[in-house]
């Protein structure tokens, strides 16, 4: 084996930081977007309404059986069809402004089951309590459920979010520079795999593990004791 | 909306002499083969690791708490890369070139998603065999039976019969994750999606055909499971959800 050699991530620091803060980037803006929808569909798949939980379970089952990246290649390649569709004009929006689009709408999926076990936890004797009080469904959901389903399932929903950050990997179907798609494109032109795919492997480590660690010590102090 | 639909392409022939369908049901077949190997080595190793994580042995539980932190904080696909282009250049040289030139990738492949997984279901053994009442490893210990024995005979019987919910979305998570092997050049069923769109540009058709497909093997394998979990339910129990009991 020739030596480790550290110049080349040093020399190429730049390039895989400006990766890294894209795959941050679009971890943010997927765990936002995602717990918003997946939120919704949570309501939807409790409501009494039947279509309504249709619509819900039917998104929240799709997505869950398909594998991430074939749902990232797809959304690239049928989304500007579907917008050329509406606007009637060509609309090439690029893989890397595809993939906010998919994740956000790919997590909402794993975010809604956990939202709707959250929602679940929620002793009913507390919508009791809100409809008593007058406050109507929108009013009882956002002032009494939803907070207590958010604070009990916080830990859950920064675990999936770590999960997320992880396969925000998963872009390099579409060619896009994340974190990893950047040590890629540096190990294809300088080839030096071995510094490069381990570096990523380390920092990804580093984060993940340190994240873990902390949701694990959020978790033990939030606990709710009943 | 412009878009062409048309259906029959997939009786087309390819390039190779095949039609497209065959690339899919190869893909398909590979797929599976690729998911079921992973998931034997995932379930060989991940019981292991999860046994050794609740023995009274530091050591033992050590590594096999370092092994779930390590895998489970690693994206899959950055693992894959580490197994086919750094390990084989950190080995001894013979062993290194051997890897590369003369192990079949498909092994390489089945190994990473194995050893990924294996580290999801070690912690699934562990829960089960710490939610069994530590009367039951004492019972064992007076019938004069030895550690290991007790896990053999007692305890992992139960555990497994306790997780198999957890574990039937695992051999469910692997069929999709097995798509991640593409990239490291395992002709699955994602690696001639790819392909076809390339070739062909019918995109909605072949999404929705490859969507079927791998809806139909995550329901295959829960049926299948469902199927083992009922056989195998503790009397007096109540596991598994759906209010079935």
């Amino acid at each position: 084996m020739t030596d480790f050699d550290f110049s080349v991530i040093v020399e190429n620091w730049g390039f895989l930081l400006e990766g890294l803060r894209y795959t941050i980037q679009v971890t943010i803006v997927a765990m936002l977007g995602g717990i918003l929808i997946g939120t919704l569909l949570a309501l939807m798949r409790l409501s009494s309404i039947a279509p309504l939980q249709w619509f819900a379970a039917g998104y929240v089952n799709v997505f869950r059986s398909v594998p991430l990246v074939q749902v990232i290649l797809a959304f690239y390649l049928i989304l500007p069809l579907a917008l050329q569709a509406i606007t009637g004009k060509p609309m090439p929006i690029g893989a890397a402004n595809s993939a906010y689009f998919t994740f956000t709408v790919f997590e909402a999926a794993y975010y809604s089951e956990i939202m709707r076990s959250g929602i679940q936890s929620v002793p009913r004797g507390q919508i009791a309590a809100g409809y008593a009080m007058g406050f109507t469904y929108g009013q009882t959901m956002r002032l009494v459920v939803l907070p207590q389903a958010f604070r009990n399932m916080l830990p859950v929903l920064l675990t999936q979010t770590i999960i997320l950050f992880q396969d925000i990997s998963l872009v390099y179907a579409i060619g896009a520079t994340d974190f990893f798609g950047a040590a890629d494109k540096i190990t294809q032109r300088d080839l030096r795999p071995v510094e490069m795919y381990t570096t990523v492997a380390v920092v990804y480590f580093i984060i993940c593990f340190t994240l873990s660690r902390l949701v694990k010590r959020l978790q033990s102090r939030i606990a709710i004791i009943r | 909306m412009d878009y062409h639909w048309n259906w029959m392409f997939f009786f087309q022939e390819t390039d190779d002499g095949l039609k497209y369908y065959d690339w899919i049901l190869s893909g398909l077949g590979w797929t599976t083969v690729v998911s079921l190997a992973s998931l034997a080595v995932a379930l060989l190793l991940g019981s292991a690791l999860g046994v050794m994580r609740t023995t009274p042995n530091r050591w033992l539980v050590g590594i096999g708490d370092a092994y779930v932190d390590l895998f489970r904080n690693v994206p899959l696909i950055v693992q894959l890369f580490m197994w086919f282009f750094v390990v084989p250049e950190l080995v001894p040289e013979k062993l290194g070139l051997w890897m590369k030139q003369d192990l079949p990738y498909v092994v390489i492949a089945v190994v990473g998603l194995g050893l990924y997984t294996a580290a999801r279901i070690a912690e699934q053994v562990k829960a089960g065999i710490n939610s069994l009442s530590r009367g039951q490893r004492a019972a064992g210990l007076a019938l004069g039976f030895t550690e290991w024995q007790t896990y053999r005979h007692v305890r992992l019987p139960m555990a497994y019969r306790i997780v198999l919910p957890a574990l039937t979305s695992e051999a469910m998570n692997i069929f999709k994750n097995s798509a991640v092997t593409y990239a490291v050049g395992i002709l699955e069923l994602y690696f001639q999606y790819k392909q076809i769109i390339e070739k062909t540009s019918q995109v909605l058709e072949i999404t929705i055909v490859v969507t079927l497909a791998y809806f139909a093997l995550a329901f295959v394998m829960n049926r299948l499971l469902a199927s083992i979990e009922r056989r195998t339910r503790v009397p007096g129990l109540i596991v598994g959800g759906k209010g079935s009991n």
